[in-house]
């Protein structure tokens, strides 16, 4: 007799879908929650910084903006791959459902950027490695969004689009690496895994707050996207006639 | 930060602080907004496929 967790049963939309539909309100409590610590920290309680001014509490979006651009792009692959490799629906749908919010923070990450770089670089925009991968990234976005609302069929377009998304996938660590492999005018990065953080502990404190708030937004978002995925793609299925209301 | 008036003007760079802020809460209130209107959506489609049966 077992009574382990059967993991799978999570993987058919009949099951995740009022799951994902009890989790979502926690996670938008928890990154309101944190949004709001995160804000104090870095509007009130973090100090002017004395190369850069009050301009530098732009980095309190932009930095986990940047981030989340990237990792949702990952974990958006991470679903095509599964879909492909299983034909798993689901997973087809997670990756549908990530897209929209990719590219979200990708246009933050960009616009904040550049409301940065005018006054510590003296330009909105340079064509240099980091911030053209970054745009590259926009439009690999958009490029998955457009590519699948081309195609009715959407089995057929959990295809074609993954098959773009894992292809574009080199482009992260392109993004990621960019500051080290070529001359740019972006900096490098100030918080790495492998050596202390280069800035104030209150900094990093609200840089990483602001953070989790922004992946606990995104979780809450996508799930919700994703239900309505789900019920726009099963909606032949008897059980939707039971969970739609 | 001794008033309200030094909170905005962020040190003289009000706009580039507030341009980002205030872009990056508009634009998550809209993918708020739109995300709810389609489930709703998606849920009065789903509904009135299940009548038509």
């Amino acid at each position: 007799m077992s009574t382990s967790i059967n993991w799978f049963k999570f993987a058919s939309p009949a099951s995740f879908f009022p799951l994902a539909g009890r989790l979502a309100p926690w996670f938008a409590i928890a990154a309101a929650v944190l949004a709001a610590i995160g804000l104090w920290l870095g509007l009130v309680v973090a100090p002017t910084d004395a190369q850069q001014g009050d301009a530098y509490r732009i980095i309190f979006i932009h930095v986990p903006a940047a981030w989340m651009s990237m990792f949702l792009y990952v974990v958006m692959a991470f679903w095509c791959a599964i879909s492909l490799g299983f034909n798993a629906r689901l997973a087809a749908m997670l990756a549908q459902a990530l897209a929209p919010t990719g590219a979200l923070f990708t246009a933050i990450a960009l616009w904040t950027g550049a409301l940065w770089g005018k006054p510590t670089w003296g330009t909105y925009w340079a064509w240099d490695a980091r911030m053209t991968s970054e745009l590259i990234l926009l439009f690999l976005y958009f490029g998955y969004i457009a590519l699948r609302n081309a195609i009715d069929d959407p089995r057929r377009a959990d295809r074609a689009s993954s098959v773009l998304a894992l292809v574009g996938a080199v482009n992260v660590p392109i993004i990621y690496f960019s500051v080290k492999w070529w001359n740019t005018l972006h900096q490098g990065s100030s918080v790495s895994l492998s050596s202390a953080p280069k800035m104030a502990m209150i900094m990093l404190t609200g840089m990483l707050v602001m953070t989790f708030a922004a992946w606990f937004y995104s979780i809450a978002v996508v799930l919700v996207r994703a239900r309505a995925i789900i019920l726009d793609r099963e909606r032949g299925a008897p059980w939707i006639a039971g969970t739609a209301r | 930060m001794t008033n309200v008036s030094d909170f905005l003007a962020m040190g003289g760079y009000g706009f580039y602080v507030w341009g980002s802020y205030l872009v990056t809460a508009l634009l998550l209130a809209v993918e708020i907004v739109a995300v709810r209107q389609r489930l709703a959506a998606s849920r009065k489609a789903a509904a009135e496929a299940g009548r038509a049966r």
